[in-house]
């Protein structure tokens, strides 16, 4: 039933699957962005307290929950690569570690800019913001892990028990709100109960949250086609195709 | 629309600075991501090609002085 996932231990046809997939997802990760992001700005009801400043989190609550979210998919990455030998997915985690820490990057700030009208503060030592600045943390140190191996093996090893050690971090990321008494709110949308939120502020969040996934999935498959292209240089499908590129 | 004109939608109920800077940054490091990693494509292809074209001259000039100097071997011979 699995066997066609078989092929894509061959970096080659990893590489033209994130060919193929990339210009999709970036597309439709776009417009779907475009659209949640105008409806969230434009559409979408004012908070009754927090007025329109409420609306950052139609780019704080994606952002922050990508991620985690990239984080796990590289934590799994990183299993797979670790159980089975599989080269291809140290190169998906040193693809995906960039990403993730974009999107940490961007939940933090985010979060600054909220945090100072509402709170009075751009940042506090809270349970959920040092969570996840050491998710930040995490990320950095997945790639510059990574960096410091000669051989990329050796370093792919690395990175990912790196990756698979910091997956603590994720409930307690997911959790800080619930288990510490912290300035940060407790979640919006869970999966078990019915969400905090009016539903015309909900959709575009819901919209948001996909088209970013998907335009940062779009990010990670150039990124993993130049993983392999550079990891690959000296195969022969790697020269026959940079020759018929030199032609075209 | 929850705003009657460009210029209140742009002061976000005097949340403007806020709003814009987050959302300024979080599109600024986003693109910024997509467009190093696709510079980052273009390059690479870019470095190998010239990396070809290097190895098919250090051959291409192997033969050369290769067939020059089994000319020359023909020359000296007695």
């Amino acid at each position: 039933m699995w066997k066609w996932l078989h092929p894509y231990a061959k970096t080659e046809e990893t590489y033209r699957l994130a060919a193929k997939l990339a210009p999709w997802l970036l597309g439709l990760g776009l417009l779907g962005m475009l659209l949640g992001t105008v409806w969230g700005l434009v559409f979408a009801p004012a908070d009754y307290q927090q007025g329109d400043a409420f609306r950052i989190i139609y780019m704080h609550v994606p952002s922050a929950i990508l991620s985690m979210g990239f984080y796990s998919g590289m934590a799994i990455c990183a299993f797979i690569g670790l159980v089975w030998q599989i080269r291809t997915c140290y190169m998906a985690i040193i693809s995906i570690a960039p990403v993730g820490a974009c999107l940490t990057f961007i939940a933090l700030w985010t979060g600054a800019a909220w945090g100072k009208p509402m709170w009075g503060t751009w940042w506090v030592w809270d349970a959920r913001l040092t969570s996840e600045l050491i998710l930040l943390f995490l990320y950095f140190g997945v790639i510059a892990l990574y960096a410091s191996f000669q051989d990329k093996l050796q370093g792919g090893k690395a990175a990912a028990v790196m990756s698979l050690v910091g997956v603590i971090n994720l409930p307690v990321i997911h959790f800080s709100v619930e288990w510490w008494n912290t300035l940060h709110q407790g979640a919006t949308i869970t999966k078990f109960a019915k969400p905090s939120m009016a539903s015309e502020m909900l959709w575009p969040l819901l919209l948001n949250i996909l088209a970013l996934a998907i335009f940062c999935a779009g990010i990670v498959c150039i990124r993993l086609k130049n993983e392999i292209f550079l990891r690959e240089i000296r195969r022969p499908w790697v020269i026959k195709m940079v020759k018929r590129a030199g032609e075209a | 629309m929850q705003f009657a004109s460009f210029s209140e939608f742009w002061a976000m109920g005097g949340y403007g600075f806020f709003v814009w800077i987050a959302f300024g940054v979080s599109f600024l490091a986003l693109f910024g991501l997509l467009w190093a990693s696709t510079w980052q494509e273009k390059h690479l292809f870019r470095v190998a090609d010239k990396e070809l074209q290097r190895v098919a001259r250090v051959k291409a000039a192997r033969n050369n002085k290769a067939a020059k100097d089994s000319d020359l071997a023909i020359d000296q011979q007695p």
